[in-house]
């Protein structure tokens, strides 16, 4: 438990400069407000559109890469724990596991699925 | 100070829950549930269950609930936002008597089951280095099979998904 504590104090000193930043802001910053300066404004888009758009579909695909690429991550984090306890056999369990699923982001990159267009 | 971490935690996450359910903005709805997730993380920690915490967070709360809230803004369900059935209340009766039911199941095992404790007696039962050593040694080919699973789900994705957004275009 005592192992949390540093995370718990980080968690509340993120907070806090997060939290205190908009304040000051908010507090110290100038406010000269006229018009012009108050409008939305946005480089080439309506500034004013409903914001409950329809994403485009092909988020869904980065998206769904992104699960299991995470999910792929999630397995090299106990073993970037036990590195050196594991040693050479251990480097080479892993090199198998992150090469096969090279072959998958290969084949994912030559399908052009990594491709917007 | 473990109870109150407890109490923080587990109140924490039923009350998300609640508001995850009562919620009719499907966003917030789902932020919700991120707060549920997060408050579980922290009841695994208190379980000794440290990697299962982490991977809670990376997993559960980054991962599956950025694919959620893609589904939600794709398909632009805020409009659908209304009323629920009238015939709710019968869904919902079954429901709470079936999760009831599993609760006391829940309960009542460690009772009958000495061996549902035999692991908390070790120290780093738990800890990511002892469940590193397990998934690297004595698990090695299921862990090298995952790799495996994972790649099927790689063309998968690339083969169901893919080929539909192109024939939509």
């Amino acid at each position: 438990m005592s192992a949390y504590v540093p995370v718990l104090i980080m968690l509340v000193l993120a907070v806090a400069t997060a939290g205190g930043m908009i304040y000051a802001t908010t507090v110290i910053g100038p406010k000269k407000q006229f018009p012009d300066k108050m409008e939305p404004f946005e480089c080439g888009e309506s500034p004013i559109v409903s914001p409950k758009l329809r994403f485009n579909v092909k988020f869904y695909l980065i998206g769904l890469f992104f699960v299991i690429f995470d999910i792929e991550a999630v397995f090299v984090y106990p073993w970037a724990v036990l590195f050196k306890d594991l040693g050479l056999f251990g480097f080479i369990e892993m090199m198998v596991f992150i090469v096969i699923l090279a072959i998958g982001l290969l084949y994912v990159w030559r399908r052009g699925a990594l491709e917007w267009e | 100070m473990e109870l109150l971490m407890f109490f923080i935690f587990g109140v924490g996450a039923v009350a998300f829950a609640l508001l995850m359910v009562t919620n009719k903005k499907p966003v917030n709805a789902a932020m919700c549930l991120i707060g549920v997730m997060f408050c579980l993380a922290g009841l695994y920690v208190l379980l000794n269950a440290h990697l299962i915490a982490a991977l809670q967070l990376i997993v559960y709360a980054g991962a599956v609930m950025v694919l959620f809230l893609f589904v939600i803004m794709l398909l632009n369900v805020e409009e659908k936002e209304g009323r629920l059935a009238v015939n709710i209340l019968v869904v919902q009766s079954v429901a709470a008597v079936v999760v009831g039911l599993v609760f006391l199941t829940v309960v009542n095992l460690p009772k009958t089951d000495a061996s549902f404790f035999a692991g908390m007696g070790i120290p780093d039962f738990g800890t990511t280095k002892a469940i590193g050593k397990m998934l690297f040694t004595e698990y090695l080919l299921p862990f090298e099979i995952a790799s495996i699973l994972l790649l099927a789900a790689i063309v998968g994705a690339v083969i169901l998904a893919k080929r539909r957004i192109d024939d939509a275009e």
